[in-house]
């Protein structure tokens, strides 16, 4: 007996572990993911293959299907998703967020904004976003960022560095530290100034979300963690709920697709690598 | 068809841009005082690297002006430690590299700090160019021109690394300004002939540089020129 809980031989424990099956957190993964109790409006559950609310400090990730389509959700106005993509069938092609700010003269992302590999082709498309407070410039934060600012950093403590948190969810895919490149982040903006100075601009408020578009088959990493320009000096984030769904890659009929020369000879390039692999 | 239409089939490599002979060359010379423990010359759309020592100083010299020199640092004890553009920015709150500067990497720790620097500032936000990125940026007929990341790749090649440890570079003598409305480009320089930039080691880092090899873009005045890189070591500074 541990307290009021009988573990002392193997059925009484086995019946203990059982007990705990039901029980709910707000923070958790939620399957089959058509049983979400956040249903996306305009959404069918059936079609939902991935539903989730990650902790604050905490991440998540996923190999989705070309044509997926991803909700990422700030919940309380305080969540930060930092996030990395990369070709599920040849991983060293990754985000790029050089290429991602240089290829369509913007360096804000924002509806319609494709996230591009160094490859010259486009693994994700930002497809909707009521937030427009969102940052490509700052990365995530690493252990020696969250050590100085709040005392710690490793992923089991008070403060997990976002840096942490992509090395233990690439690994799972085969990652190595070698294969994060920089990162972008949702929900929590930066703006550059005139000399060039990094301005705090924050959250939008709660409730707002962005979608993002698979345009081929990703290994998508989440981290959910306080961006590193936050001015509060405690560590502050709040809940992020993603979905995701089976829908459709971006094609002509659809506006972004077109926007510029160089989006629409990025996903040109796209449709030329797919088809020739046969998918 | 007669022959007047049909044009001759060119049987010869078409090599890049090679720079004017009118240009104004400025080899200059270190920019920091102490004994040159390396001097070498990288020819236009070339390659470079080495291994630059903790303490030792890298001067990079402009030699035609506006000549982008595409950049990327490693720990040379261990390369999974890189450059990062990110790291860099967040830790001094600046989208510009400018003297004082300190170049970090992924982990957030020191690479090499700016220790000299004569032009406002220096770019690391526009990334390399490539052949695949020119297809998006000018169209799928200058895929056959040499690009900054085949630079990257065939010398990273010679360290061992490959694809997967290019990570978004920094480029001195490059001007990318940002907007107000997050508009962002290459545009033409802040640099001229014999300016210089001059990094200190902050740990042995292996530099790797990319002599770019442009042809669409103001990144070196449309006329790739020479660089020259000086090591040089002062015993006298504090290490
Ligand atoms: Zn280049």
């Amino acid at each position: 007996m541990v307290g009021a809980r009988d573990t002392a031989s193997v059925l009484a424990a086995r019946a203990d572990a059982r007990a705990q099956g039901s029980n709910v957190s707000d923070w958790m993964p939620c399957l089959p993911a058509a049983t979400s109790p956040f249903v996306p409006d305009g959404v069918d559950p059936s079609a939902l293959v991935w539903a989730e609310t990650v902790a604050p400090g905490g991440y998540t990730h996923k190999v989705v299907a070309r044509g997926t389509r991803l909700r990422l959700e700030d919940v309380t106005g305080d969540a930060c998703a930092h996030v990395l993509v990369f070709n599920a069938l040849e991983p060293w092609e990754r985000l790029n967020v050089a290429d991602t700010q240089k290829i369509p003269w913007q360096a804000y992302l924002g509806a319609g904004h494709p996230l591009l590999s160094g490859e010259g082709r486009v693994l994700a498309t930002v497809v909707a976003d009521t937030s427009a407070h969102h940052d490509a410039f700052c990365g995530t934060s690493s252990d020696e960022w969250n050590v100085v600012k709040y005392g710690d950093a490793a992923p089991q403590g008070p403060s997990p560095s976002g840096r942490a948190l992509f090395t233990l969810a690439g690994v799972k895919h085969g990652l190595t530290p070698r294969d994060l490149p920089p990162s972008v982040s949702f929900f929590q903006g930066v703006r550059v100034e005139d000399d060039g100075a990094l301005a705090w601009q924050g959250t939008a408020g709660p409730g707002t979300y962005v979608d993002l578009v698979a345009e081929m088959p990703l290994i998508v990493l989440v981290a959910n963690v306080p961006h590193p320009l936050d001015p509060r000096t405690d560590y502050v984030v709040g809940p992020l709920r993603v979905h995701a769904w089976r829908s459709t890659p971006s094609g002509p009929s659809d506006e972004h697709h077109g926007a510029s020369p160089e989006r629409e000879r990025a996903y040109l390039n796209t449709t030329d690598y797919l088809e020739a692999r046969g998918l | 068809m007669s022959t007047e239409t049909v044009e001759a089939i060119r049987t010869t490599v078409p090599v890049g841009a090679v720079y004017a002979p009118d240009s104004r060359l400025d080899w200059s010379e270190a920019l920091v005082p102490g004994d040159v423990v390396l001097d070498e010359r990288v020819a236009p759309n070339a390659p470079w690297s080495a291994v630059v020592r903790a303490g030792d100083v890298l001067t990079i010299v402009d030699v035609g002006g506006n000549q982008s020199a595409d950049c990327l640092m490693f720990n040379a004890d261990d390369t999974s430690e890189r450059y990062s553009v990110p790291d860099t920015l967040t830790w001094q709150g600046n989208a510009y590299v400018r003297e004082g500067t300190v170049l970090r990497s992924g982990l957030g720790r020191p690479l090499m700090t700016v220790v000299g620097n004569e032009i406002d500032r220096q770019d690391t936000i526009g990334g390399a160019c490539s052949k695949e990125s020119n297809t998006l940026r000018y169209g799928h007929h200058t895929a056959y021109q040499h690009g900054c990341r085949e630079n990257f790749l065939a010398e990273a090649s010679r360290h061992g690394l490959t694809s997967r440890d290019l990570v978004s570079n920094l480029n001195w003598f490059m001007n990318v300004p940002v907007e107000a409305d997050g508009a962002l480009g290459i545009v033409d320089g802040l640099s001229a002939p014999g300016r210089r930039v001059a990094i200190r080691a902050d740990m042995d880092v292996l530099v790797i540089v990319s002599n770019c090899p442009q042809m669409n873009n103001p990144c070196n005045e449309f006329n790739p020129t020479p660089l020259r890189m000086i090591v040089t070591r002062n015993e006298d500074a504090v290490r």
